[in-house]
């Protein structure tokens, strides 16, 4: 699934928060967005996911749905967003439960979706059990519950310790070494962006603008290796020397207000 | 002063060692499980003490014996079953039509901007009431007998209720509502998946308060004008200056409120074991 973004602007009152802004995410591409704080990376998300209402401007999706695609556009956020009183299977449940689904499909997209990311036997705990990690792990099972054919992912390592975040990014390298997803990836880690995206938008301080679009050429799978060094740094340059400025002045407006 | 308090200077400092000394930890509760059996069991002494000695007159004091046997007393002749009997079927009728009522009412206002616009100035102006200074229109309305005594229950455990319902239900974390909506899930899945066990917490603490004014309103209800209630025992002893029975019947009260809180709490147990 394609996305198309045109002109999209978005004001909270007076409060511009994103302007102008024009985007194509291309079938399976992963672009991850960074920018400063309240640059308006999650409203763009939410636009996206139909959560937020845009004032003014248009975004489209084109191309198919893959079969059994229950929810094409679904989130993954950075707070989890699990309902504390269910089980770990039951929050899967929730986002199947008004669908039309035979007792053993509903049941197969449930544990697939928890043995893939290492959740089978932890199926009965509650997330009070559980660790942060383990918790945006059962976020993750519940996104590929609906098969969606497009992910947002709203800083979803953010609330996560250093190690856990290398863990679950590599569950997305999986993820996405078998699935073609499309998503767009929200956040203000350098790192993140570098491992899992093939493009990164580089938005401006409020009003978020995109400054640069940067593609990382090196394919994902490579990036680990001693060769893709010399590049991947080159692009982290680039993008720190990109995101530093913006960051630097939305401080001092943010201390001036 | 003594060397312990002066920081030892920079040359002293390297030359010799100190201990670290144990500044505290935080106020930390230390648990002592016997100090509550044992102050009740002083308090007991000392007033059967007092009363023994001469101390407190056993008419307007009676001790702790008298009470117990005045209790046993009750237990032998039936009359504690009866009164209590007709007190619980009073709180009973009246805490479920109010809380009926209540949550109904709460959710519609936690729900549905329109109706939280007219029901909060309207809960405001009713919710100061004494509800017992209605017990007498009560009375004129359905006459002295049960239903003024539900409608006095009921009219005071219905706007806590209220007011308990629908601030629950505005605790209900928003994000898991964009969530659900995020997935798609309908309206009516939203209420009853997240809403309402989201909103659970809050309504039973509502309950915790909504005992507590039953039982106060029957008590009162029943001193007004009842044949049967603890609150017509207490008043009816009082009248005939027999302060042991008076004294019976108040213990009961006590141990029913603790009765209430109990099952309350059982049930916040098993229910909200999720936090």
């Amino acid at each position: 699934m394609r996305l198309l973004v045109s002109d999209l602007t978005h004001r909270y009152d007076d409060l511009t928060v994103l302007d102008g802004i024009d985007l194509t995410l291309a079938e399976g591409e992963i672009l991850a967005v960074i920018g400063p704080s309240g640059c308006g990376k999650s409203t763009l998300l939410g636009i996206a996911g139909g959560i937020v209402a845009p004032t003014s401007g248009s975004i489209r999706v084109e191309g198919e749905v893959p079969d059994g695609c229950l929810n094409p556009i679904t989130f993954i956020f950075q707070d989890f967003a699990l309902l504390p009183w269910r089980t770990v299977e039951d929050n899967v449940a929730l986002v199947l439960e008004h669908h039309k689904l035979s007792a053993a499909e509903r049941r197969e997209r449930i544990d697939s979706g928890l043995r893939r990311i290492g959740l089978w036997e932890f199926r009965k705990a509650l997330p009070k059990q559980l660790s942060g990690g383990m918790r945006q792990r059962v976020g993750i099972a519940r996104a590929l519950a609906v098969r969606p054919a497009m992910l947002l992912l709203d800083e979803p390592l953010s609330a996560l310790d250093a190690q856990t975040r290398e863990l679950l990014m590599d569950d997305f390298l999986e993820l996405w070494r078998r699935e073609k997803t499309t998503a767009l990836y929200v956040t203000h880690n350098l790192d993140e962006a570098l491992r899992l995206a093939d493009r990164v938008c580089v938005l401006s301080r409020r009003p978020g603008r995109i400054r640069e679009l940067v593609t990382i050429e090196e394919p994902r799978e490579r990036r680990q290796e001693p060769s893709a060094q010399a590049h991947l740094a080159e692009v982290r340059d680039r993008l720190w020397h990109l995101m530093k400025a913006e960051a630097q002045m939305a401080d001092r407006e943010i201390a001036r207000a | 002063m003594p060397d312990s308090l002066n920081p030892p200077t920079a040359a002293a400092a390297s030359t010799m060692g100190q201990p670290v000394r144990f500044r505290g930890g935080g106020f930390t509760v230390k648990r002592h499980p016997w100090a509550a059996l044992a102050a009740f069991a002083v308090l007991i002494a000392v007033w059967e003490g007092a009363s023994r000695l001469g101390l407190a007159s056993p008419l307007f004091l009676p001790p702790p014996s008298a009470v117990a046997h005045a209790l046993s007393g009750m237990v032998t002749d039936g009359s504690l079953w009866m009164n209590l009997k007709a007190s619980l079927g009073r709180i009973a009728v009246g805490w479920v039509l109010g809380t009926a009522g209540g949550m109904l009412v709460g959710f519609a206002m936690g729900i549905f901007s329109t109706a939280r616009a007219v029901g909060v100035p309207l809960v405001s102006a009713f919710f100061p009431i004494p509800k017992i200074a209605l017990l007498p229109l009560f009375i004129l309305w359905f006459g002295i007998g049960e239903p003024s005594k539900f409608a006095t229950i009921g009219f005071g455990v219905f706007f806590p209720t209220v007011i308990a319902t629908y601030s629950a239900i505005d605790s209900v974390p928003r994000n898991l509502i964009r969530m659900a909506q995020s997935f798609g899930l309908p309206w009516r899945s939203i209420l009853r998946s997240i809403v309402l066990p989201g909103a659970l917490p809050g309504i039973l603490a509502g309950f915790r308060i909504t005992a507590s004014i039953a039982l106060i309103l029957v008590v009162a209800a029943e001193m007004i004008g009842a044949e049967y209630g603890i609150g017509a025992f207490v008043l009816m002893a009082g009248n005939l200056m027999q302060t042991d029975t008076l004294l019976a019947g108040v213990l009961v009260l006590s141990l029913l409120g603790l009765a209430i809180g109990t099952v309350l709490s059982q049930l916040e147990r098993r229910l909200l074991n999720w936090r």
